[in-house]
């Protein structure tokens, strides 16, 4: 049986690689991707718990963050879309008409 | 008419005159004069009128008199009420303040007529009546402490009243400061009053008083409330060491100087002193410091009178020696003699006052009475007025000053021969100086200057700057000395009138005997009633004296400014230093400009100005302003609106917290 900490370790590197890709991308797509990292990070943190102390919960809340993350993928592939026929471009730091 | 009929009459005369003021300061501007004037002379007339008829219905046997027009002040079981009081004193202030201030309201008519002003004025004037007489028909010390302040709030506008001119506006100021020093001693012996006898009526203060043994040993709480009274009365009624405003507020316009600050408003502290008689009889110290300080009033400003060459300013230090000797007169226990004095100096100073206005319209706003002379061949009715006036201030019989003052002399001779001593020098100097104004004003030839009269006669129309007491230009043209018209002179013949009368009223001690129900219980009224019946060949001797220095004083004026004019100068160049002294009044506004005023001004700028406003106050408010500015500049760099630094400043809160929890972990 593989250790608890294995699997945090993992998930702790998994969530790191998602937010350094979030800093330092300039791709939209990538930043989004790197945000489901993150997510699935995390999902695998929960599972690891759920399975080492045997709660259901964790389990639970891995299914409602991968509906959030389908659907956060619908809107955000639509806007990026949407962005990109009016900017054409996908690099953030162009896209940048709200700020200050 | 019944006290009950009578009573409620009181509230309606003070009233009166606030009603002109009112009128006229709201819709003068747009009146006309005579609509101006109809108001004022209306209703100062009224009060008048109305002063008259509770005077001829007063009855001593039902005296006092009190009216409460509203309550105050309710604070558990301390009550102040708006009542009006009116004794045997209040009814002679009464008819003072409503006559001889109803003669200069018709006056100013003639005076003012052609100044810009003229609502101003007259609504002024009304308003200072009012205050004055809620101050002597109180009857308790807050409300006349209303009056009080309200009279000297009169005197700053009037004296302020051609505010343009920066002395003026000066004079006015110095006279509004000084007083406030005085009513601060006087609200000071007001809180001792309310802590110790938990009243502020006079009568249930002074039946609380009586109660009180005579502080004759010590010091003690009446003594104390005394002084403190003594220091406000000094302050409106201009003794030593508070007098220096009262030369300087004749920068107001001439009536101005008759009715305020000759008649009525500088006699309030005289009326104060004699209305609280039994808190001074109470405490001797006190009594005592009275004299002094009248005494050496009278002789002080006296002797600056005799040097002074502005006519104005001669009749100023001459008001401030004639109050020196009323309060020399309460010093000394003889409250009544005090009064008296105050009511026939209410007339000759009103009357030499509007005299001296008149003169000053007649030459075209000169005050400067080596510029005068020969006068008495352009206005005759000046002259003869002002001349019975000099008379009577002069204290020559039968006038009335000379009843007045004698009463004084004779009853400080009883306390002590050196009050007497000092009061008959003053006596010789005020004769002199009196003289010498009469002689320089209407003797010898006219002195006019040549542009003076190389103009023509012209009209009247000084329409520009209230014509008199301001100075003519040298373009405005004024020709030769001419009389005043009839509304001045009217008022300057009944106070003539007054002032050869006036004296007859304590004519076998008839004024005493019916001021006595007002100082009975004062333990003073035995030894004010010894002299009389001792009134003998001593009297009589002291008598002689007073006359004979009046007229020495007289004579020595005929010398030196009528039948040798070139002596005084003389003199004054023999006496140097010391003439110089008396001619710039001994120095003693520049000494309390020295002492007072200038570290005053001093420190104010530097260590409360500079040093705690700007250094403490406004430099906490600016640092912590500055130190907010700066922080925030720095901070708000982290608000760059880039989103991928926001991200930033989130995940290292995040590692930060997670390094922070996983340390505690290990720990």
């Amino acid at each position: 049986m593989v250790p608890l900490s294995y699997y945090l370790v993992l998930s702790g590197i998994l969530f790191a690689c998602g937010v350094l890709g979030f800093l330092i991308k300039r791709n939209i797509i990538t930043i989004f991707m790197s945000i489901e990292l993150m997510l699935n990070g995390v999902n695998l943190s929960f599972v690891a718990f759920a399975a080492h102390w045997h709660v259901l919960s964790g389990q639970v809340f891995v299914f409602f963050v991968m509906v959030v993350a389908a659907a956060e993928a619908a809107v955000g592939l639509a806007i990026i879309i949407a962005v990109y026929r009016t900017r054409e471009t996908l690099n953030v730091d162009q896209v940048n008409l709200l700020k200050l | 008419m019944t006290p009950q009929t009578l009573s409620p009459l009181l509230c309606t005369i003070p009233l009166l005159p606030l009603a002109g003021a009112a009128i006229n300061g709201f819709l003068g501007r747009r009146s006309s004069r005579t609509a101006i004037s109809a108001v004022a002379l209306g209703f100062c007339g009224l009060a008048f009128f109305m002063a008259l008829l509770i005077a001829a219905n007063f009855s001593s046997a039902a005296a006092p008199y009190s009216f409460r027009l509203a309550h105050w002040i309710r604070s558990g079981t301390f009550s102040v009420d708006f009542e009006f009081y009116l004794d045997q004193l209040s009814l002679v202030m009464l008819l003072v303040v409503t006559g001889v201030g109803f003669l200069i309201h018709i006056y100013s008519v003639g005076y003012m007529w052609d100044d810009d002003g003229y609502y101003r004025f007259m609504s002024y004037m009304n308003l200072f009546m009012f205050f004055m007489l809620t101050l002597v028909l109180a009857k308790n010390y807050l409300v006349m402490f209303i009056g009080w302040e309200g009279v000297g709030l009169a005197s700053y506008l009037l004296i302020g009243y051609w505010f343009t001119k920066d002395s003026a506006a000066a004079a006015g100021k110095k006279a509004f400061i000084v007083n406030r020093i005085g009513d601060f001693g006087f609200l000071i012996a007001l809180f001792l009053i309310i802590k110790h006898f938990h009243s502020l009526d006079f009568a249930n203060v002074f039946a609380a008083v009586r109660t009180l043994p005579t502080e004759t040993a010590g010091a003690g709480l009446l003594t104390a409330i005394g002084l403190l009274l003594m220091v406000g009365a000094a302050g409106k009624s201009a003794q030593i060491p508070l007098y220096v405003w009262l030369p300087d507020a004749m920068e107001g316009p001439t009536p101005v100087s008759a009715l305020i600050h000759a008649a009525t408003m500088v006699t309030a502290g005289v009326y104060m002193v004699v209305r609280s008689s039994v808190i001074f009889e109470h405490a001797p110290m006190a009594m005592t410091v009275v004299a002094i300080i009248g005494t050496l009033t009278a002789l002080f400003a006296a002797t600056i009178g005799i040097a002074q060459t502005d006519i104005k300013k001669v009749l100023a230090y001459s008001t401030v020696s004639q109050l020196g000797y009323m309060f020399m007169a309460c010093g000394v226990g003889a409250f009544s003699a005090g009064i008296f004095h105050l009511m026939t100096h209410a007339f000759f100073k009103g009357l030499l006052f509007l005299a001296a206005g008149s003169v000053i319209h007649g030459v075209g706003g000169e005050q400067d009475m080596r510029k005068m002379g020969g006068l008495r061949l352009y206005m005759p009715w000046t002259f003869a007025t002002m001349g019975i006036a000099t008379l009577a201030i002069a204290g020559i019989p039968p006038l009335a000053g000379f009843w007045s003052k004698d009463e004084i002399l004779w009853r400080a001779f009883g306390a002590s021969w050196v009050y007497w001593l000092i009061g008959v020098i003053t006596a010789f100097i005020t004769s002199f100086y009196m003289f010498r104004l009469m002689y320089m004003t209407f003797g010898g030839d006219y002195r006019g200057t040549v542009a003076q009269e190389a103009h023509g006669h012209g009209d009247h129309g000084h329409s520009d700057n209230g014509h008199a007491d301001r100075g003519h230009g040298q373009g405005h043209g004024h020709g030769e000395p001419h009389e005043s018209p009839w509304v001045m002179l009217g008022p300057l013949v009944i106070l003539a009138l007054l002032s050869v009368v006036g004296g007859f009223v304590g004519y076998g001690n008839r004024f005493e005997h019916f001021l006595a129900p007002v100082f009975q219980g004062a333990t003073g009224i035995a030894q004010e009633a010894s002299p009389e019946s001792a009134a003998s060949a001593l009297e009589y001797l002291l008598m002689g004296v007073s006359i004979s220095v009046a007229g020495l004083g007289w004579l020595l004026a005929y010398l030196l400014y009528s039948r040798v004019p070139q002596l005084p100068a003389h003199i004054a160049t023999g006496l140097g230093g010391l003439y110089r002294a008396v001619a710039n009044k001994y120095y003693i506004d520049e000494l309390y400009a020295v002492l007072f005023v200038k570290p005053l001004i001093e420190g104010s700028t530097t260590i409360l100005w500079h040093d705690i406003d700007q250094g403490v106050i406004d430099a906490t408010v600016n640092n912590s302003a500055d130190a907010a500015r700066h922080v925030s500049d720095n901070v708000r760099h982290m608000q760059s609106g880039n989103l991928r630094s926001y991200a930033g400043w989130v995940a290292a809160g995040g590692a930060i917290v997670i390094a922070y929890m996983v340390w505690m972990g290990v720990r």
